[in-house]
């Protein structure tokens, strides 16, 4: 790239606003909401239950499409792609981790990995070799014949971290990879992501933990009541006022 | 790409197990009768001509029959007799015809009775004509030849016991016929149908002697010289014969058969029961089709979690519709297959079944191209079936999915 030249965002969201109509009412899920996800970077999105987390993440990982507002997937805006484009592109560039891990209980972990290079017309050789490395790198080159009923959460996470290497994403967007897990599994999930984001992947994560946030991200987002607020940034370490307020969330307010 | 549906499609459907099976039984069931149906092929066809005595020979057949014309109880039959055969030997086209008996009687044996028909052997050529045209051999001793007085040959009921007197009878032993001795010179060849099984064979002297037959006669058989000009010859004869019996037309006291009449009114029978057995089997397809619409869409419901993993991780619509539309196919080609398989074996084992009945040597018909067409036509109504489940998973919102 030459100097001066603005690497494009992963991710840009621009006065994202999404809407839910239950009969009179209007639920402002996220509203006016704009995020700039850089190359590279690692995100912490927090937020209490109901803050619109979840909804913000789906906005995010182009799962779903705002009532208004605009959002940009690598440049370009995605409410001109179709419903199988996006699902194309999104396979591309996004890998996704969930809370409850979401693998297709009735393939092994092995074809569960290979499974978004399928969609991508990866070849079966191709898939795989490549399913085999992940799995290598998870720790898990042993379990490739198991289904995911055979392993422990951990494990599964783990399947579910190399699944979303799959295609070498640009991004990886963890929704509560911890949630379900132990503090001691939970780190070792999030010591992988953090390896992840040293070779240069875009890492966000959703996370109600201040402590995950705080050890792991760069850049910290506070989500309250459906409006986004920029807590902190992380260079050498947090600022004093930073850390007094990622303190001042309490866990409780975060469920 | 494609087979990698076909591996996830069976995947799917291994993991659903007995629901799977279950699923396909309908297409299964009315697969088996279509394809077993069409294996016996003219193996049924000649087991059902066989029970009514029909071989597969190129004869006319004339018998007496009761026209029930006349005062009630005067309805005894006028039986043919020897001036209806002369009347019969003149019409123009006939090479051959003969007169021949056909009467119960008793066959007395290890002190117990057994009751057949006594049949008659003419003599001379008409004898080797009918051997020959009837393909008649002995399975154990000789048939019957000039100048055998006393002696008489068996069906094969006799040989192997089926008659109920506790005890074969084999060439050489002696018998009571109607109370009188007779020779077992031989036994005949197995035909299939009690009316030669169940038989008793004598020449012509000895039967009149026994049983008085006089000028009277049961059947009159034809052999006529053209076998593609049966239709005009039947009517010939059944002019002939109204003006020897001496009856108006639409009033005759007698029948004139050919073979294909017969055989027709035995397709008649046959296409009935198969009639009605393709229309068993099509509504089985059909419910079978049902049930797997049924399946499918069960199935869209229980996997709306895995229809959302694979649309966040990638997967376009088209890639569902798929992945459903080859499960659901699949669903139906394997219920054909199995049907198929099913359906052959049924054909081969009943087709012996019948060769063994009859003692004739048949073979199952197994066409290749209309299994290749089953086949293919099962795999299409599966995924006719899975069409509209399919496109209600490829629709699915992937966020509401993830949701399960």
């Amino acid at each position: 790239m030459k100097k001066g030249e603005v690497e494009p965002h992963v991710i840009e969201l621009k006065n994202v606003c999404k809407y839910y109509y239950m009969g009179e009412n209007v639920v402002k899920a996220v509203d006016d909401l704009s995020l700039t996800i850089e190359k590279g970077s690692f995100i912490a999105i927090m937020g209490p239950s109901g803050s619109g987390k979840s909804t913000a993440m789906n906005l995010v990982g182009s799962l779903d499409v705002p009532t208004s507002g605009t959002v940009y997937l690598d440049g370009e805006d995605i409410s001109f792609l179709t419903e199988s484009d996006l699902a194309q592109i999104r396979g591309k560039k996004i890998g996704f981790i969930f809370q409850s891990f979401n693998l297709i209980p009735n393939l092994t972990t092995r074809e569960n990995v290979a499974l978004p290079m399928t969609f991508q017309g990866y070849d079966e050789f191709e898939r795989a070799a490549k399913a085999e490395e992940l799995l290598k790198l998870v720790d898990l080159a042993d379990r490739g014949d198991h289904y995911p009923g055979e392993l422990s959460g951990g494990q599964r996470q783990r399947v579910a971290i190399a699944r979303s290497l799959a295609n070498n994403p640009e991004m990886i967007l963890a929704d509560e990879p911890t949630g379900n897990l132990d503090t001691k599994t939970g780190d070792i999930v999030m010591e992988f992501l953090s390896k992840m984001h040293k070779q240069g992947k875009t890492i966000v994560v959703i996370t109600h933990e201040p402590e995950l946030a705080k050890k792991y991200a760069e850049i910290v987002y506070w989500l309250k009541d459906g409006k986004l607020e920029k807590v902190t940034q992380k260079k050498n370490g947090f600022t004093k006022s930073s850390k007094d307020k990622l303190n001042k969330l309490k866990y409780s307010e975060m469920k | 790409m494609i087979s990698d549906y076909f591996v996830l499609a069976y995947k799917n459907l291994k993991h659903r197990g007995v629901r799977s099976w279950l699923t396909l039984l309908g297409i299964f069931i009315g697969v088996t009768a279509v394809v077993s149906l069409i294996s016996l092929g003219n193996g049924l066809e000649m087991a059902v001509g066989s029970q009514f005595g029909i071989s597969q020979t190129e004869l006319i057949t004339i018998q007496a029959s009761g026209a029930g014309f006349g005062p009630p109880g005067s309805t005894s039959v006028n039986s043919l007799d020897l001036d209806d055969l002369a009347a019969v030997e003149k019409v123009s086209g006939v090479k051959r015809s003969m007169g021949r008996y056909l009467r119960p009687g008793k066959l007395e044996y290890n002190d117990k009775l057994a009751f057949g028909y006594i049949t008659n052997v003419p003599d001379g050529e008409n004898r080797d004509f009918i051997y020959d045209n009837l393909d008649e051999s002995a399975v154990d001793g000789r048939l019957l030849k000039d100048g055998d007085r006393g002696k008489v040959f068996l069906g094969y009921n006799f040989y192997v016991d089926k008659v109920g007197l506790d005890k074969p009878i084999t060439a050489g032993k002696n018998v009571l016929i109607n109370d009188k001795e007779f020779e077992v010179i031989g036994i005949l060849d197995k035909k299939g149908s009690f009316m030669f099984d169940n038989a008793v064979f004598m020449g012509n002297s000895d039967m009149d002697k026994l049983l008085d037959v006089g000028e009277e006669l049961d059947l009159i058989i034809v052999q006529p010289v053209d076998v593609n000009d049966m239709d005009r010859l039947k009517s010939d004869l059944e002019r002939a014969l109204r003006k020897s019996r001496n009856v108006k037309e639409g009033e005759e006291d007698f029948t004139v058969e050919t073979p294909e009449a017969m055989m027709d009114t035995v397709n008649g029978v046959l296409g009935g029961i198969q009639a009605f057995i393709i229309i068993v089997a099509s509504i089985s397809i059909f419910i079978g089709a049902i049930g797997i619409i049924n399946t499918m869409t069960t199935s869209v419901l229980e996997r709306r979690r895995d229809i959302g993993i694979m649309k966040s991780i990638g997967a376009r619509n088209e890639d569902i519709f798929m992945q459903f539309f080859i499960e659901s196919s699949l669903l139906g080609l394997i219920g054909g297959f199995v049907g198929s398989v099913f359906g052959i074996l049924i054909g081969v084992a009943g087709t012996a079944g019948i060769a063994s009945f009859l003692g004739t040597d048949l073979k199952p018909s197994i066409d290749f191209a209309l299994i290749g067409f089953t086949l293919l036509g099962s795999f299409l109504l599966g995924g006719l079936a899975g069409i509209s489940p399919a496109m209600s998973a490829a629709a699915q919102n992937p966020v509401d999915a993830l949701r399960g």
